[in-house]
């Protein structure tokens, strides 16, 4: 059984008038069905208001589904019993760095999580160097969080979230206030997180170059899933991706409008490495004719 | 409505441990009506340059001209600069304060000293151009999506009637709908009302999707200032600097390394797939 699994979700955002009665209800998951094996990196694509943020926040058990059922590790989200379980066992990482930072010292903020699991001190301080030092930020330990860049102050949050070996990742938008340079060192930490470490992770985001390397897309609108699969097959789609408003990589771009004119490209180009190959192919073919 | 700027330094926490030389010997001219980017690392001096602009900083040494007048002399009206000059700062939605939306854009015409009839008039030219439907005007800012929201904060500034519009990262953590919407709607307001607009990003695509003039900031020193096109060719000195090229630009230039005669300027999808069409059609 994969880690995640999730069957007929759906779940509705209630709005209350004054005297607590239901105003309005609005559905922002939709009958979602979700596989995801361990191990696995899958990236979650949609606009705002897609509900990819809304049904990442099922995976902890911060949301709880209004219609079907989430296993996480085996565990029913409903089951509060098991709630701590399974927020141990899926750890989030949220938009802005800021909002999640609580310690005054790199190190202690890192050593949070899991001294509140009832981690013993020994255990914690062993904790907290094999995190810090798997999203390369060992040297910063003693530094103060607010002196940090964007990237760098994700990458303690990601540390955070490591502390407490959590067999899953969930990363709601991580890069979406950093600049290109924080973008990129916190994608090549998860990456080296997911490869090295063997941790599920589940990436939320509006970047497309931070996808393709994942093993699965997943693209949602309006609360449902309306595509999956590699992203050479995702991305394959340029027409229906551009319907859901999402952007596509250049290179991409490039080999659609190019296909368009009649220049016989492969389908799912990704990189301007491959386009470069293709039309190199294409040119010599031409000249052999 | 021209700003002029002339061997302009700013030193932040002069005197102090925490000295910096934010920007050094800065000269630009401004011209009315243009659509500029302006691109640099962070901590490069792009939001300290763009507070100079309506005065919120003071140069440590230097001038800025507003239409040939010095705004650091004496008898200089500031206040009037500010309402010609707008900074919308980045996320400024996080500057929405008022009950509903349409009281919110009217809170800077109001300040202006302006009349009833002429703040609502403006407010309403302000909302329409920023393309917020007319059932939002009386809902809670804080019941809107982030894009919409980022829409009425710039609102409120377009109600002050600026000369020179400055964005600094507007689209920052906007999905790519919202980004383009955005600015899609600066680029129409640019050609609608003539205003210079400044635009402050970190995309590569977006600024050369839309600017006519580049300026690349690097450690508070204008590195660059030219064309798109004629930036994105130093796209190896972008790099050591911790930027880029469009994606595109590096597309052709591999395709030139590989014996294609084809221009290596290109900065959109739209020229690139062009430049290749024609190519493939001469060859």
């Amino acid at each position: 059984m994969g880690i995640i699994k999730a069957r007929h979700v759906a779940f509705d955002y209630l709005r209350m008038d004054e005297e607590g009665q239901v105003e309005s209800r609005s559905r922002a998951v939709d009958d979602v069905d979700l596989d995801v094996e361990a191990g696995d990196f899958v990236a979650i694509l949609g606009h705002n208001g897609s509900g990819k943020s809304t049904l990442a926040k099922h995976i902890n058990a911060i949301l709880l589904p209004t219609e079907g059922t989430v296993f996480v590790d085996g565990k029913d989200t409903q089951d509060e019993s098991k709630l701590w379980e399974i927020r141990q066992s899926a750890g989030m990482v949220f938009q802005n760095p800021d909002n999640q930072i609580i310690g005054t010292i790199v190190d202690e903020d890192v050593g949070f999580g899991p001294e509140n699991m009832g981690v013993p001190q020994d255990e914690i301080w062993q904790r907290v160097e094999e995190s810090l030092k798997a999203v390369g930020m060992w040297e910063y330990r003693s530094h103060s969080p607010n002196k940090l860049s964007g990237g760098q102050k994700q990458r303690v949050a990601i540390a955070g979230v490591v502390a407490m070996r959590p067999k899953c990742i969930v990363l709601d938008e991580p890069t979406a206030m950093l600049d290109p340079n924080g973008r990129q060192e916190v994608i090549r930490t998860v990456r080296e997180l997911n490869r090295r470490e063997h941790v599920t992770v589940l990436l939320i985001t509006h970047y497309m170059e931070e996808v393709i390397h994942a093993d699965k897309v997943i693209v949602m609108d309006q609360g449902k899933i309306v595509m999956q699969g590699t992203p050479r097959e995702v991305f394959s789609h340029v027409g229906e991706l551009k319907r859901f408003r999402l952007d596509v990589p250049q290179a991409t771009l490039v080999a659609y409008e190019l296909q368009k004119a009649g220049i016989a490209l492969p389908d799912g180009i990704l990189s301007n490495e491959e386009l470069i190959g293709a039309l190199e192919a294409y040119r010599k073919k031409r000249q052999n004719k | 409505m021209a700003i002029r700027i002339e061997h302009l330094n700013y030193i932040y926490g002069a005197g102090t441990a925490f000295e910096k030389h934010a920007l050094r010997d800065i000269n630009l001219d401004l011209p009315d009506g243009q659509f500029i980017g302006m691109i640099g690392h962070t901590g490069s001096g792009k939001s300290t340059l763009i507070q100079h602009l309506n005065g919120l900083l003071k140069g440590t040494s230097g001038a800025v001209y507003y239409n040939d007048k010095n705004i650091y002399e004496e008898g200089f009206e500031m206040k009037r600069l500010r309402s010609r000059v707008g900074l919308v700062f980045q996320y400024p939605e996080h500057q929405l304060f008022e009950a509903d939306v349409f009281t919110d854009v009217c809170f800077g015409p109001k300040n202006l000293g302006l009349s009833k009839e002429e703040t609502e008039s403006r407010a309403y030219e302000a909302l329409r151009l920023v393309g917020l439907k007319e059932k939002y005007y009386k809902v809670s800012p804080f019941e809107l999506s982030g894009g919409q929201k980022r829409r009425v904060a710039i609102a409120g500034i377009l109600a002050m009637n600026p000369e020179v519009l400055v964005l600094d990262e507007p689209t920052a953590g906007l999905d790519p709908k919202g980004r383009d919407d955005i600015l899609d709607q600066v680029a129409k307001l640019h050609e609608e009302k003539k205003i210079t607009v400044i635009l402050v990003s970190h995309s590569m695509e977006d600024v050369a999707r839309y600017v006519e003039r580049i300026i690349v900031m690097n450690k508070g020193q204008v590195m660059f200032d030219d064309a798109p096109r004629k930036v994105f060719q130093h796209y190896k000195e972008l790099e050591a600097i911790g930027l880029a090229a469009p994606q595109v630009t590096y597309l052709m230039h591999g395709l030139q390394e590989r014996g294609w005669k084809v221009p290596a300027d290109a900065t959109t999808v739209e020229e690139a797939a062009g430049a290749i069409i024609e190519y493939l059609q001469k060859s």
